[in-house]
């Protein structure tokens, strides 16, 4: 049976908007992925215990509120913890451009901004994802 | 006994996930872990819960979650949600009741998606009762797809079905039908504080009153509203009560039986299904059948005649 990609969409912190959230879900699983999506205010140890559970291998965070270079930070660096590191963790909402090669940096391999096409994060994904 | 095995009996998240992946995909692997698995299994008693869409199945199982750990009980937990059958994906949105949970080591989550069987189930979800099982989990929850009419599979696997309803569906009961109703070990009515309960009580007790008749065991009612948290001990010690019933008659054995052979049946319906329509060499031949039939040159019977002589000696 052929493998089926699975991603973990997550919402981390305090902000409330998941509209983006869920056109990206959406998009995913219509491209033939299994989409796990955990809902608003999650923490990053909520985010790094469930891709560990559910086996996923990426992870697409979700942020509006600013607090992306601490919160993204600490799901990576769980996620390291964790023996986690092959997964491949994506960022999207509001984040200014030049967050990104720090972003990068902390393991966050590409961030996806309002106006993306969804296909583009697709494509990113079959391409990145780790066989 | 091999490494992942044995970080498996420690209740290794890690390892646990990575098994139940490998069922999933039916990699390759797999079937020399559950060899290992199997002698470690059988302890963990198995909830089904079945119900309409929208009855608060996913709330219901955190609140069930959270009052079995607080009598220290190690919870596994498979959520099943529909696969798509036109893209393959799936989205798997259970979690969403159940985000603090995540956090507790002794309880394991895991979504899954259908993946192209119908009937409320997973494939894999044999195999990931007998991994969560042998991890230590003293109760495991399953929640089917929501359902129609005909997902009654989750009998097959659970030692207690919950049949989840709620008021104010309109005829709730005459819409689910036959198959449904007869699942039941304990009927959930759940949201009990909307109106309609009465009504749909009412019903729910004459159709339990004509079908228990001669039976030595009446199928409880319990209404729970799990939002609040209420009605959830009346329902643990309900499923309690069931699970004696069970023991003392010895129809837990039965039960158990027909887990494993459904489980059994299960094994070998994919590994026939791989072996006649993934293996290269098989696959072309399949191809070029299936191709006559579509030109009226062969049958379907016949076809299918010629593809189990190959296997069947």
């Amino acid at each position: 049976m052929e493998k089926k990609i699975r991603v973990l969409i997550a919402k981390p912190g305090l902000d409330g908007h998941d509209r983006g959230a869920k056109v990206v879900a959406r998009a995913l699983r219509d491209a033939g992925m299994e989409v796990i999506y955990t809902g608003l205010h999650q923490t990053a140890k909520m985010i790094v215990e469930t891709a560990v559970q559910e086996d996923v291998d990426v992870i697409g965070l979700s942020l509006l509120s600013g607090a992306h270079m601490t919160l993204f930070n600490d799901v990576t660096k769980l996620l390291k913890e964790r023996g986690m590191s092959d997964v491949l963790v994506l960022g999207g909402g509001i984040i200014p451009k030049q967050d990104a090669p720090t972003l990068k940096k902390a393991g966050v391999s590409c961030i996806f901004g309002p106006g993306t096409p969804c296909e583009d994060i697709v494509e990113f994904i079959k391409q990145n994802v780790k066989k | 006994m091999s490494n992942l095995t044995n970080r498996i009996l420690k209740g290794d998240s890690r390892s646990i996930a990575k098994l139940i992946t490998a069922a999933e995909n039916n990699s390759s692997e797999l079937a020399d872990q559950m060899k290992l698995i199997h002698k470690h299994s059988g302890k963990a008693y198995v909830i089904g819960i079945t119900g309409v869409m929208g009855s608060g199945k996913s709330t219901l199982i955190y609140e069930l979650a959270k009052a079995y750990r607080k009598k220290g009980k190690k919870v596994g937990i498979i959520a099943i949600d529909p696969t798509s059958p036109f893209s393959g994906g799936a989205l798997l949105g259970d979690r969403i009741r159940m985000t603090d949970l995540a956090i507790d080591d002794d309880v394991f989550i895991r979504s899954m998606g259908t993946r192209g069987i119908l009937g409320g189930l997973a494939s894999a979800v044999y195999d990931t009762i007998e991994i969560l099982d042998a991890s230590g989990k003293d109760v495991i929850i399953v929640e089917t797809v929501g359902v129609g009419q005909a997902e009654v599979d989750v009998v097959k696997i659970a030692d207690t079905t919950l049949v989840v309803l709620v008021p104010g569906l309109g005829d709730s009961i005459q819409t689910i039908k036959a198959g449904i109703m007869e699942i039941a070990d304990i009927f959930v009515v759940n949201k009990a504080d909307r109106s309609g309960i009465e009504q749909i009580v009412a019903e729910l007790e004459s159709l339990i009153d004509i079908s228990c008749i001669g039976k030595d065991r009446k199928i409880p009612i319990v209404k729970t509203i799990a939002r609040e948290n209420k009605g959830i001990n009346e329902l643990i010690n309900e499923i309690d009560k069931h699970e004696h019933y069970l023991r003392n008659t010895k129809i837990f054995n039965i039960q158990r039986k027909k887990r494993y052979e459904a489980e059994l049946v299960e094994i070998i319906r994919k590994r026939l299904m791989n072996f006649i329509f993934d293996e290269s060499t098989f696959k072309e031949k399949v191809e070029k059948l299936i191709d006559q039939i579509s030109k009226k040159e062969l049958d379907p019977y016949s076809a299918a005649d010629e593809i189990l002589s190959k296997i069947i000696k």
